[in-house]
């Protein structure tokens, strides 16, 4: 059985979930310790991303339950409320430059 | 937007580049700057322009979209940059106020002055007011500019009655605006007829008869003689026949005036009747001014009073100062035009009111229809004109046909399909030369060498400007060769369901892997092809729709059996079939909205939406609704959501049959069928259609010997109305005749296609329907008739089945590392008793948390998106 964790921040990491709990994907939320919220997905392979679970277009805490999809090889969820999708790996929007959801690093133990 | 310091005449002695003053920001302007900027004149000359309104150019032709909806951001025609990018300075709110030809110099309100080496004037017009008294009372407007409709608007928030002095194209274009507003509406027209302009008598006659039954007021062939006015503000007008209309406000839209002050005052040369007058160049009286758009009056003795010439000016302007004079200048126009005004559809073209000598009329008019249809030819049958009113349809055939022999008797052109013989004459009968985009001068040439729309509007413009021709753009185009559902699949929805079904496919990455685009096989798919292929496996083989990886594709109302909103909260809907609910069941969803605090409303469907609960609460209160007998309503699926009723023969004095029982037998025969799109049906218990069956995807309506069926019918953003399939069925008939429907429309249908544009789509359309579904031409009615008993066999609540299984409860927490917490940031506030979402706590975000992002849904979203 491993465990995924999450890097809240540098030098400090915190257990998520058991990595079989993931859905490949589909999406979990995560409650930080600082009341911020992260948004854990694994895609196909079994790879484990973080990003903010803010949606940056409506304040709403929703990333997590957004469809996972990729684009020219690279992973994004699209935001469950206004469609518009986000870089698991940079969180950088593909739908409107300038826009970016802070990213966590994890890590599988076990 | 650039604003140079620099606002001094330029001094002698610095290298000096020549500079181009622009005055006036409006369409024809904007346009003038786009061309100088296409033939590099904007690298090589300093541009400067004054702008009189607070806001850059926008879209005047399209001002009335504001009115559904269109911001005036969105009504912008400068794109973001351009300005910018070319150097061009702008002065937003500045108009000119004084030009001196001598020292060749503007100077602006502001003070600022400008040397110029050519100065070019395009100031549009204004509307006419006519002097009457009264005209400057509160209340009265003018429509022409963005600040004029928000006025309009403002106002019309304490009227109740409106009037528009003004039956020309845009006296109904404010009429309709004032009825969207609510207020009852008058036209006052002092031409005998509507429109005088562009279409005769006969035309303006349907035009009027249609228009009247929208419900508005036509008065024609009278004045205003005076506008009533108490304590300043607007109560009335007496016209000139003597009659007195009590209105609280009056739009005047009596025609436009060239705005050409600026240069009378300056001395140059303008028209008897306005108009600064030009040569085929655009040069005024003196060689460094040009003049375009509305304030100039042509070679040919017009100001023309529409955007095409405008910019066709524009041109001429850019080429003689890009050194490239092309062609014989600008002599004069076209000015044909197709619109639609209050829902009619108007056309008129080339010599409409048959001034040419000797000229004949071909006219068919059928005024029950609000039809009216007129030729105009000459002797040798030479297509000079006409009006169409009520049916524009050939308007884009017939434009580019003027000035030619058409193909067919002109008679054929304006006869209705199905009266005498049927006209297909398509868009290979034009010429190469015929111009199909006459607002930008595009012809089928060029046209047709591209290879899609966007091709063409970005080469051409064609298609950019009142928009219609687009539909003939369509036909000439070679249609389009990808027809995938998205950049994983090359197929399109009903070809996947095919591949699926033959080959019994029963997994999405199974799907992907072997059909996708060979650059996505193995990937994640897209939010696009995931639900779509989800809907597709879950109507092939009906089961728990979230078992196994089927969750993954599910959009998160799917995944949650609820609907997303826009705190992040959800929605419940029970299933209440026929909207017939007893009050015992009523009392159960009170006090389960009572005890979790939910916001609760009865919906359009003739059910009850219970807003506000979060994830973690959504199986308890779910537990309590199943538990009284409740069933999930599907509100969040591509699915069945309501059938509709109208109480019926068992208590309506009128009914003729007991429409209550059908409903319910219909809504519980097709719960939980998932298609390409939602799906919606009614029963009404007669003629009467209180139930308006033919708003939806299948639609029923009682007779004395059985049950009509509609189908095809959609509300929302396309109303369509239901096409009849079949007249007097009995029970069994109809019941059998909906199950093959609904199955044909889901193997064939594209993803997030109604079964109305589905239908219009259908290659021989109502007829091809009724030869496979009620003629079997296809032999396919009885695996159709099979599959739908498959599902109805299949069927169990999809809440029922998520509280027994503990693995499926798993997923409704809001947090995986924290099951017991709740989502603090959804959160609420009080309004009218009930809760709303706390929207100012979600802007401000947890700690950390940055402002928010402006943002456009994301492309081919509408509202309603997170369901679609
Ligand atoms: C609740 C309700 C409004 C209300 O307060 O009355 C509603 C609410 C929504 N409608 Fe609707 N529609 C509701 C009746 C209608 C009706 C009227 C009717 O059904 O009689 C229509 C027009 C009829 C029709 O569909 O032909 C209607 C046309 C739409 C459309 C446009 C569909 C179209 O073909 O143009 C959308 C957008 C879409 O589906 O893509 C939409 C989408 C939505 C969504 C799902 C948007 C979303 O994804 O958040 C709304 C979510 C409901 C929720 O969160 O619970 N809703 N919507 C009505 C629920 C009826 C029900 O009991 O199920
Ligand atoms: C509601 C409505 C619907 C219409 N529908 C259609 C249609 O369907 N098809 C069609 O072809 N045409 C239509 N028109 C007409 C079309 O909008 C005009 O033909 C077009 O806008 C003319 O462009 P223009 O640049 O010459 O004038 P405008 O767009 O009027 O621009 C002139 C600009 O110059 C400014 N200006 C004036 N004087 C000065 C000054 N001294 N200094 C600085 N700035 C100044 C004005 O404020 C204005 O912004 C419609 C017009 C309206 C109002
Ligand atoms: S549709 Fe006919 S039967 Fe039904 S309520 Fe209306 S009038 Fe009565
Ligand atoms: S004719 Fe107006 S956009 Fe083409």
């Amino acid at each position: 059985m491993t465990t995924l964790e999450l890097s809240p921040s540098p030098g400090s990491w915190l257990p998520v979930c058991e990595t079989a709990l993931l859905t490949p994907g589909r999406g979990v939320a995560a409650l930080l310790p600082d009341g911020r919220q992260a948004a854990v997905f694994r895609d196909r392979s079994g790879r484990a991303y973080a990003i903010d679970n803010r949606d940056p277009f409506t304040g709403a805490q929703v990333l997590s339950r957004g469809l996972v999809g990729s684009a020219d090889g690279r992973p994004f969820v699209a935001s469950p409320l206004l469609k518009q999708r986000f870089d698991l790996e940079t969180g950088r929007c593909l739908d409107e430059e300038g826009v970016t959801v802070a990213v966590y690093p994890v890590r599988t133990l076990g | 937007m650039s604003a140079a310091p620099n606002t001094a005449p330029d001094s002698p002695g610095t290298p000096r580049v020549p500079t181009i003053v622009l005055v006036g920001h409006g369409m024809v302007g904007q346009r003038f700057l786009e061309e100088l900027a296409r033939r590099g004149v904007a690298a090589r000359a300093r541009i400067v322009v004054l702008c009189e309104e607070p806001r850059p150019a926008y879209d005047r032709v399209r001002l009335s979209s504001y009115f559904s909806g269109r911001t005036p951001e969105e009504l912008s025609v400068v794109e973001d940059g351009f300005l910018d990018e070319h150097g061009i300075e702008l002065y937003v709110g500045d108009p000119a106020e004084t030009v001196d030809r001598e020292a060749r110099t503007v100077t602006a309100r502001s003070g600022r002055t400008f040397g110029y080496d050519t100065l070019v004037l395009a100031t549009g017009s204004y509307p006419f007011v006519p002097p009457v008294p009264g005209k400057d009372a509160r209340g009265c407007f003018v429509y022409r500019t963005i600040e004029d409709l928000l006025a309009i608007e403002e106002y019309a928030k304490t009227a109740r009655t409106g009037a528009v002095v003004g039956g020309g194209l845009l006296g109904l274009e404010a009429a309709g605006a004032l009825q969207g507003l609510g207020l009852g509406t008058h036209i006052v027209e002092f031409a005998p007829r509507l429109m005088p302009v562009q279409v005769d008598e006969g035309g303006g006659a349907v035009l009027r008869r249609t228009i009247e039954r929208r419900g508005l007021t036509v008065h024609t062939g009278t004045g205003t003689r005076e506008v009533l006015a108490e304590d300043g503000a607007v109560t009335g007008m007496v016209l000139t026949d003597g009659a007195e209309l009590a209105v609280d406000m009056v739009v005047f839209s009596a025609g436009v005036r060239p705005r050409d002050g600026l240069a009378r005052e300056c001395g140059l040369a303008v028209g008897e009747r306005g108009g600064v007058a030009v040569d085929a160049w655009c040069r005024t009286s003196d060689p460094a001014v040009f003049a375009i758009g509305e304030c100039a009056l042509a070679t040919d003795g017009r100001v023309y009073g529409l955007v095409a010439p405008g910019y066709e000016m524009a041109r001429t302007v850019a080429a003689v100062l890009a050194g490239e004079p092309d062609g014989e200048g600008f002599t004069g126009a076209d000015t044909s035009a197709s619109l639609k005004l209050l829902g009619v559809d108007v056309a008129s073209f080339g010599d409409a009111h048959g001034t040419t000598e000797g000229c004949l009329d071909v006219v068919y008019a059928d005024a029950r229809a609000g039809v009216y249809k007129k030729l105009v030819v000459d002797g040798e049958g030479v297509l000079l004109g006409g009006v169409l009113v009520g049916d524009a349809e050939a308007y884009g055939l017939l434009r580019p046909l003027t000035g030619t022999v058409p193909p067919v008797a002109p008679e054929q052109l304006v006869l209705p399909p199905g009266a005498g013989a049927p006209v297909a004459l398509g868009p290979g009968a034009l010429p190469d030369e015929a111009v199909i985009c006459s607002c930008h001068n595009v012809s089928k040439r060029e046209i047709a060498a591209r290879s899609s729309l966007a091709e063409v509007k970005r080469d051409t413009k064609a298609g950019t400007g009142c928009g219609s021709c687009l539909k003939m753009i369509g036909k000439l185009l070679p249609p389009a060769a990808d027809q995938g559902l998205c950049g994983c699949f090359p197929y399109g929805r009903s070809e996947l369901y095919e591949i699926a079904r033959t080959r019994r496919i029963g997994s999405f990455a199974a799907l992907l892997d072997a059909h996708g685009r060979p650059e996505a096989r193995g990937g994640e798919g897209c939010e696009v092809c995931k639900p779509a292929v989800g809907s597709i496996l879950a109507s092939l083989a009906p089961g728990y729709i979230l078992d196994g990886e089927q969750a993954a594709l599910q959009d998160t109302n799917d995944h949650f059996l609820a609907n997303l909103q826009r705190n992040g909260s959800y929605s419940v809907v029970p299933r209440v079939p026929g909207g017939e609910i007893t009050p015992e069941k009523l009392i159960v969803i009170g006090e389960v909205a009572r005890d979790f605090g939910l916001y609760t409303k009865i919906t359009g469907g003739q059910r009850i939406d219970l807003f506000g609960a979060r994830v973690d609460q959504l199986p308890t209160i779910w537990a309590r609704l199943v538990e009284a007998g409740f069933e999930s309503g599907h509100a969040y699926g591509k699915a069945l959501r309501t059938v509709k009723s109208c109480v019926g023969q068992t208590w309506c004095r009128y009914g003729v049959q007991d429409s209550m029982r059908m409903a319910i037998r219909l809504e519980l025969r097709y719960r939980g069928l998932r298609a390409p799109h939602k799906l919606k049906s009614a029963v009404s218990g007669c003629a009467r259609e209180c139930a308006e069956a033919q708003s939806k995807d299948f639609g029923v309506i009682a007779t004395a010997h059985g049950w009509n069926l509609h189908v095809g019918g959609n509300g929302g953003a396309t109303p369509r109305h239901a096409d009849l399939l079949a007249q007097d069925l009995s029970d069994a008939e109809l019941v059998r005749l909906i199950d093959r429907f609904l199955m044909f429309y889901i193997r064939t249908a594209d993803r997030l296609e109604r079964t109305s544009t589905w239908l219009e789509r259908l290659d021989g359309g109502l007829d091809h329907l009724k030869d496979v579904l009620v003629r079997d031409s296809l032999g396919l009615c009885a695996e159709l008739e099979a599959l739908m008993t498959e599902h109805v066999g299949g069927y169990r609540d999809e809440w029922a089945q998520t509280l027994d299984d503990p693995e499926r409860l798993a997923r409704f927490v809001s947090f995986v590392n924290a099951p017991e917490a709740p989502d603090p940031s959804v959160r609420f506030v009080p309004e009218r008793d009930q809760i709303k979402p706390d929207l100012v706590s979600l802007t401000a975000g947890p700690p950390n948390a940055g402002p928010l992002a402006a943002g456009t849904p994301a492309a081919g979203t509408l509202e309603g998106a997170t369901s679609r």
